[in-house]
């Protein structure tokens, strides 16, 4: 009984990790900016990967496998915001402003190319 | 379920792919590049659970820690035009 219901909980963090890396990648090929692709990364980054992990760690139970998975989500908490932190000041670096609300009736025809 | 999750890796992988050949800047070729990196290593932990050999997730954590070098090597190449940039000189 236990076990059904540790799958269940399995299944249920799964789906909603599979629902986040999709919704993430439809972000990053939907948004019209850098600074908001950015964002959508930083969904796959956190939610979706963790949901996903958090699933397979409840499949697992307790072995040298979970210690794995563990370190592979430590692993992308400590790194990826750090790449999209770089990223996002190397956007800054090169000049590209982020679209603010105002200025979109002026660049709404626009695909966030910005020079 | 885990033939769902792989699939709705696939999908995402398709879809930061389009991005990446579509990407107007170099910028978000290079956020491409790191969703993909980190999709990788979630489609080998799931794949390993599928084919019930968990350690591809060894390969998968190798990877995932040279995805920070490279992505942080390629921003500091743009930025610099040079990997070996002094910050004091």
């Amino acid at each position: 009984m236990t076990q059904f219901l540790i799958d269940i909980a399995s299944w249920v963090f799964i789906g909603i990790g599979s629902f986040f890396v999709v919704a993430g990648a439809i972000a990053i090929l939907r948004m019209p900016d850098v600074f908001t692709r950015i964002h959508g990364a930083s969904v796959i980054d956190t939610a979706g990967a963790g949901f996903l992990i958090l699933g397979m760690m409840l499949q697992v139970g307790f072995s040298l496998v979970l210690l794995k998975l563990v370190f592979i989500l430590a692993v992308f908490l400590f790194t990826l915001p750090v790449a999209a932190h770089a990223l996002a000041q190397a956007v800054l670096h090169e000049g590209i402003k982020p679209q603010l609300v105002e200025d979109r009736s002026a660049s709404a025809q626009g695909d966030g190319r910005q020079p | 379920m885990f033939v769902l999750a792989a699939a709705a890796v696939i999908l995402a992988l398709a879809l930061v792919v389009a991005r990446a050949v579509k990407g107007p800047t170099v910028f978000d070729r290079v956020l491409a590049g790191n969703s993909v990196g980190m999709l990788a290593i979630l489609l080998l932990a799931i794949l390993g659970f599928l084919t019930g050999r968990p350690e591809f997730l060894d390969i998968g954590l190798t990877y995932g820690l040279l995805n920070l070098i490279g992505t942080l090597a390629i921003l500091k190449f743009f930025r610099h035009g040079d990997l070996a940039h002094d910050p004091n000189g």
